[in-house]
């Protein structure tokens, strides 16, 4: 029986995390995830949820009491922004070395200076190479939902996972969202059962000083070095989208909603021109296409659910008939291009996808991106391509640039 | 005295073979401190000396669960394991965040703030040997006027102190010491003390550092002892906003024969490029501070 209410993202993320029956919520509040924040202390104030909240200074130490509280083997949440996201940053390292399933919701914004409150993907985008798996969400029911598995996930893989949403646009939109029953949440995600947990009764030595090479213990035993213990941590993001795509499945059977693994896609099977993109953008996107399909451009549309691991073998699948891609990102990598632009290029390599690419960055500092523009900017692209343009320069969409 | 001793717990949770320096003043400090807060506690620090006397991965020769966290983190990284002790239904446990004065005067101050305003039922214990030592003695805002540091080479340090302590006071929190190995049974009584307090607990622990202060390393509890007969390390505790002095310091108030700064200056190597100035200002801080405390004691 489905239970349909009409919610924000925000509050979409935090019966999320109350499904999940969280133990510890640390969180400071930032624009455009304040509502999260306060929906959690209020579920933890009333009793709705038995956690423990702590209301810290900062978002550095939000992430740390997320870490602390994990390594003594609770269930922890927190979320942040922008800036707040960035404030976190050593953290974000931190977290994931430790290898520690923590879910935290990045409400995306874009980042200062100067200051901007609305959306873009700066944000978790400029935290890839931290270690953690990164899921952007397209809608306020993928939020939930998203933040359910996410646990799952992140206790098996023993990796901390990033649930992204494009703050406004999603975060304080109120859409549709059928809310699972908690016992079949529980079902899909049991209690949370830590391999190694820090206590007096197992006294042990957690994240100490390591030299480069591997080393001898009291025993004799041969135990990590620095680079083996980062191996672990790549070896364990290289095979998480199998528990990714597994965590989608179980999902799918149990509640009837399939979000699509590692990426999602809309008429992209037949596409000659596939539309790429993350989140509320990709969405968009959709809207592109089925006016691009009227008017004769047979167009689809592929959704990069999970941006870290990045889906190599997905987009090798989905993109192999593609004649011609063009990718819409909210973020930039400063001095080169849109990150997921390098990615997807890179991951065609050695392949039979010969198909021109072009890169567009858009909806920067919340600046409005509509189905028609995504439309204009595809046409042109494809005339470009019709030029004989392998490999057109980024293009900044909407923007005065001189 | 020795009735005291005879209470100390005999049971050791550092073994010998840390990699501290010779003559190290925290590895005596941590050793009694450990010994007071007994089997029940869980350890958080920061990259710091103390780090290092933990030893390289995958030995160790400290005996207690612990957890290393990034520098600005220490009392967040407390905060995280009380919430999740508090969650998990383990409230028994002592949580002991120990940092040095550059984890906790200037890096670590935003975090330790936050806690001890949230009341965490923790310990956070500052071990200062006022500078940043693990780094190769580099100026931190706990050194002394007229210090050498590695950043302050040649003019020396032209500030004083920053008087953490009335910081902490500032929190109302229900328990604050100072403590030096150098008497170590007024250490290991205090954190006896500590223990049984709930809400959050702040002891300060002066250190001496035969290699950053330039000292020989037997001479480390003389040093230790000297700054407290010289004032400039006061030793008290402040129970619930009352001001008491202990042992040596309280015995210095009652007489009022405390010594001049010099006493304790001239041994050193980091004050040998210190000039009557200084000297004169130092003095005069060290009496200022006295008589304040001077006058808390009176009530």
């Amino acid at each position: 029986m489905s239970n349909v209410q009409i919610m924000t993202g925000n509050q979409a993320a935090a019966l999320g995390a109350k499904l999940c029956n969280v133990e510890v919520v640390a969180a400071y509040p930032i624009t455009p995830q304040s509502q999260l924040s306060e929906i959690l202390s209020q579920y933890v104030e009333s009793g709705e949820l038995k956690a423990e909240y702590v209301r810290v200074e900062g978002e550095h130490s939000a992430l740390t009491v997320c870490i602390s509280a994990s390594t003594v083997g609770a269930r922890v949440f927190t979320a942040t922004s922008a800036n707040g996201l960035l404030y976190m940053h050593e953290q974000l390292h931190w977290a994931a070395g430790s290898r520690l399933p923590i879910v935290m919701c990045c409400v995306n914004r874009g980042v200062g200076a100067p200051w901007t409150i609305f959306n873009d993907q700066q944000d978790s985008l400029a935290q890839r190479d931290t270690g953690w798996m990164q899921i952007y969400c397209r809608n306020n029911q993928e939020i939930l939902d998203t933040v359910i598995q996410a646990y799952r996930i992140a206790e098996a893989v023993y990796c901390p996972v990033m649930v992204c949403y494009d703050g406004f646009v999603l975060s304080h939109t109120m859409m549709p969202v059928d809310i699972p029953d908690a016992a079949d949440v529980k079902a899909f995600l049991p209690p949370y059962k830590p391999h190694t947990i820090l206590s007096p009764d197992d006294p042990r030595n957690l994240n100490p000083v390591l030299f480069p090479g591997q080393r001898r213990d009291s025993e004799g035993v041969l135990r990590d070095g620095y680079m083996e213990m980062r191996y672990k941590l790549q070896a364990a993001l290289d095979k998480a989208p199998e528990t990714i795509r597994s965590a989608n499945t179980a999902f799918a059977e149990a509640f009837g909603r399939n979000h699509g693994g590692m990426l999602w896609e809309y008429h992209a099977n037949d596409a000659d021109l596939i539309i790429v993109g993350m989140g509320s953008l990709a969405s968009e996107a959709t809207a592109a296409a089925d006016i691009l399909r009227a008017e004769g451009i047979k167009a689809g549309v592929v959704g990069i659910r999970v941006y870290r691991p990045f889906p190599k073998e997905d987009v090798r699948d989905v993109f192999r008939n593609a004649k011609a891609v063009v990718i819409f990102e909210k973020s930039i990598s400063y001095g080169y291009e849109g990150g997921l632009c390098s990615d997807l290029k890179a991951a065609f390599y050695g392949t039979n996808i010969k198909a021109p690419i072009h890169g567009y960055i858009a909806g920067l500092g919340g600046r409005d991106v509509k189905a028609r523009e995504l439309v204009a900017a595809a046409k042109d692209s494809l005339a470009s391509f019709d030029r004989g343009m392998v490999e057109p320069k980024t293009t900044w969409l909407s923007t005065f640039t001189g | 005295m020795p009735e005291n001793l005879f209470k100390l717990n005999a049971k050791e949770y550092i073994l010998p073979g840390t990699r501290a320096c010779q003559g190290c003043g925290l590895s005596l400090g941590y050793r009694y401190a450990l010994k007071a807060l007994r089997e029940n506690t869980i350890v958080t620090l920061p990259a710091c000396c103390l780090c290092v006397l933990h030893g390289i991965y995958p030995t160790t020769p400290v005996m207690v669960p612990c957890l290393n966290n990034s520098f600005a983190s220490t009392a967040a990284s407390a905060s995280g394991i009380v919430a999740g002790l508090q969650a998990l239904n383990k409230t028994d446990t002592t949580v002991m965040a120990i940092a040095g004065d550059g984890g906790t005067f200037d890096m670590g101050i935003q975090a330790l703030s936050g806690a001890a305003e949230r009341g965490t039922d923790f310990i956070y214990v500052c071990y200062d040997n006022e500078g940043y030592m693990n780094t190769g003695t580099q100026r931190s805002s706990a050194t002394p006027m007229g210090a050498l540091t590695s950043t302050t080479p040649i003019l020396t340090k032209q500030q004083h102190k920053k008087d953490f302590i009335k910081i902490m006071e500032a929190h109302d929190i229900p328990y604050l010491a100072t403590t030096s190995p150098s008497y170590p049974i007024d250490l290991y009584e205090k954190f006896v003390k500590a223990k049984k307090i709930k809400g959050t607990r702040y002891i300060h622990m002066y250190v001496p550092c035969p290699p950053g202060w330039g000292y020989a390393p037997k001479d480390t509890i003389k040093t230790g002892k000297l700054a407290v007969e010289t004032g400039l390390v006061v030793l008290f505790e402040v129970e619930n906003g009352k001001f008491r002095f202990t042992g040596r310091s309280k015995t210095l108030a009652e007489r009022g024969n405390r010594l001049p700064v010099i006493n304790y200056l001239e041994k050193q190597g980091r004050f040998k490029k210190m000039n009557i100035e200084q000297l004169h200002q130092l003095q005069v801080w060290v009496d200022t501070k006295w008589q304040e405390y001077l006058k808390r004691a009176e009530g």
